[in-house]
């Protein structure tokens, strides 16, 4: 006699029920969306110049946030997981921090180094003429501060899964370091760096609290599709709801594409 | 006799978690083309020492030369990095990337040391011909079966033409059937290899085939080294008796027959080979009589015991003249048969009880 599976046993209705009222809760706001969007007027919404100006700089700053991500976050994330030193664990922590730090506050720290009367922004500002707030390029920081994190979390996991031994083997066949880390170590890591990739760009994509703090709300020059969102549903909720259409369907790509990574990877 | 490899390995370590420390104090010295083994049970400090002597494990105190260089010395602070020693390792469980064709596995080494992609993968081919892998050079690691992977780990260790080859447990990862044929194979590898290997094994079996001399190692010392045959007849301790308990001859096969070389006894088999063979059987299958048997068994001789060893609840008899074997016999056999360093015996192995596989 085999044992009932449980998928064969009725779940238990104080289970049920909740399970079913949560998942109505996670998904009926994007019905909402798709039922209330102005389906005739989308194209003429999606084809203005103010959308597509928005969309832009919102994948322009993504991509070069998840850029400055990796090539920050990956020695990161390796010193984090191939070495030994005192205070490790305080700064894993403090790395972590930005994870659960509401993103506002996270731009007002910004805005207090990188400020125009910040500690070093003053200096930069003297020395090198270069302001970030208010910038474009304060945009692409207020995202790398709020999606590193999650970079630097999948790919130091990624890490402590690979075998160490595997740097030894190409040490005793006279890689350094260095050579070791570039030739071995980071393809086999490559599909974790991969997926914290895409979690950081979606990440920087929907970021919106750092980014109006730090980075003010200008079009054109640092209004991302979430800002734009929000600007819109003062006065123009159906142009709002156009933007937000947009945003979804990249969320959803994004997703496929990792599921598809995640199904794929070794 | 010049020393290729001069070493003394001290490395201490104390674990926080258990409190206890280990001491790994071990002395190797080997000529160019020699192999050794070292032997022991499971954290006797093998592994330890193979990772001192690769650079990846520091040692405390002692030296460590190669060719009359020092590699390294806690005293003057000398310690050469892994990657800067002329020395291979082959991996227990091989470690071939696995994002790397076999090919550009072997050619890895050669790259390190400043070749081009393509001079590298030049110099990398004829070692998988070598190991007869050449079809599979571009296979990845992962289909691979385990003899194979083995030899490309070998191809890879010996692309960079080391002056030490260090192998750890090379045979522990292939299943039975595998294991006679990579050992053969592995075998012939090490006789044509012209400088110094040390490998690490608990199998006794593999140790004799593959090493000219053995080390066996108990709690990070040396308890007892020497060639296989010295240390079978002569072990110093209970546990090398028990470990080493094995008389392995090496000779030509014909059928159920393995004729020693310089016309040597002939040893009646089960096994029916053709070729450089080796037999082996434990001491305890060797019985002693003080007349010819007559019985069926075909192996037998005259030998001369040269000395007695109690081993625990056994007589461990050092026997020589044609054949030298050890043989294990009960102390009331040994008093029954009166023997003492001097008397003729006459020793008999039943067929059955010897195992013959290609050398």
């Amino acid at each position: 006699m085999t044992p009932a599976r449980p998928a064969h046993r009725r779940a238990p209705f104080a289970l049920l029920l909740p399970a079913l009222l949560g998942l109505a809760f996670l998904v009926l706001p994007l019905v909402g969306l798709l039922i209330r969007a102005p389906w005739s007027d989308l194209p003429a919404q999606l084809t203005s110049p103010e959308v597509w100006e928005a969309l832009r700089l919102s994948l322009v700053c993504a991509t070069a946030a998840t850029a400055l991500s990796l090539v920050l976050g990956v020695p990161l994330a390796w010193l984090l997981a191939r070495t030994e030193f005192p205070g490790r664990r305080l700064v894993r922590a403090l790395v972590t921090l930005p994870l659960v730090l509401p993103p506002v506050v996270g731009g007002v720290a910004l805005l207090l180094l990188l400020g125009r009367n910040g500690i070093a922004g003053r200096w930069l500002d003297s020395a090198f003429g270069i302001t970030l707030p208010f910038h474009t390029s304060g945009v692409v920081l207020a995202e790398a501060f709020v999606a590193m994190p999650f970079l630097v979390i999948s790919v130091e996991g990624a890490l402590r899964a690979a075998d160490p031994r595997y740097e030894e083997a190409a040490a005793t066949l006279g890689a350094s370091r260095l050579t070791a880390f570039r030739r071995v170590t980071l393809p086999l890591i490559a599909p974790g760096i991969a997926a914290g990739s895409v979690l950081a760009w979606a990440r920087a994509l929907g970021e919106f609290g750092a980014t109006i703090t730090f980075a003010g709300n200008f079009p054109g020059q640092t209004q991302t599709m979430p800002l734009a969102v929000y600007l819109a549903m003062e006065s123009d909720p159906e142009a709002a709801i156009a933007l937000s259409l947009v945003l979804l369907a990249v969320s959803i790509t994004v997703l496929a594409g990792l599921r598809g990574r995640w199904m794929s990877g070794p | 006799m010049s020393s290729s490899l001069d070493a003394r390995l001290v490395v201490e370590r104390t674990s926080h978690a258990t409190r206890s420390g280990f001491r790994l104090d071990l002395e190797l010295r080997a000529a160019p083309g020699e192999v050794i083994a070292l032997l022991g049970p499971n954290g006797a400090g093998k592994s330890t020492a193979l990772r001192a002597l690769a650079g990846l494990l520091p040692l405390t105190d002692g030296h460590l030369r190669l060719d009359g260089v020092t590699l390294e010395d806690p005293g003057t602070s000398v310690h050469t990095p892994a990657e800067e020693r002329p020395v291979g390792v082959v991996f227990q469980d091989y470690l071939l990337f696995p994002h790397l064709s076999a090919l550009d596995n072997v050619a890895f080494g050669p790259r390190c040391r400043g070749l081009g992609r393509r001079a590298s993968r030049e110099a990398a081919l004829p070692w998988l011909k070598r190991m007869g892998l050449a079809e599979h050079a571009q296979a990845r690691p992962g289909a691979l079966s385990g003899g194979q992977a083995q030899r490309v780990a070998l191809a890879r260790a010996l692309a960079v033409h080391p002056r030490l080859l260090l192998l750890d447990e090379p045979l522990a990862a292939l299943d039975a059937r595998t294991r006679l044929d990579v050992r053969a194979q592995l075998r012939r590898h090490l006789r044509e290899f012209e400088a110094v290997a040390v490998l690490v094994t608990h199998d006794p079996l593999d140790a004799m085939v593959l090493a000219d001399r053995l080390v066996v190692i108990e709690d990070g010392r040396e308890v007892q080294s020497g060639t296989p045959a010295e240390i079978a007849r002569h072990p110093r301790t209970d546990y090398i008796a028990r470990l080493v308990g094995l008389n392995l001859y090496q000779g030509t096969a014909t059928g159920h027959t393995v004729t020693l070389p310089d016309g040597g006894p002939v040893l009646t088999t089960t096994e029916d080979l053709t070729g450089p063979a080796f037999v082996a059987f434990p001491p305890a299958a060797v019985t002693l009589h003080r007349t010819r048997p007559d019985s069926s068994a075909r192996n037998v001789w005259q030998l001369e015991v040269a000395g007695l060893d109690l081993h625990g609840d056994q007589v461990r008899v050092d026997l020589t003249g044609p054949l030298p074997m050890a043989a294990d016999l009960t102390p009331a056999a040994a008093a029954e048969l009166d023997l003492a360093p001097g008397s003729l015996v006459w020793a008999a192995v039943k067929a059955t009880q010897t195992h013959a596989y290609p050398a």
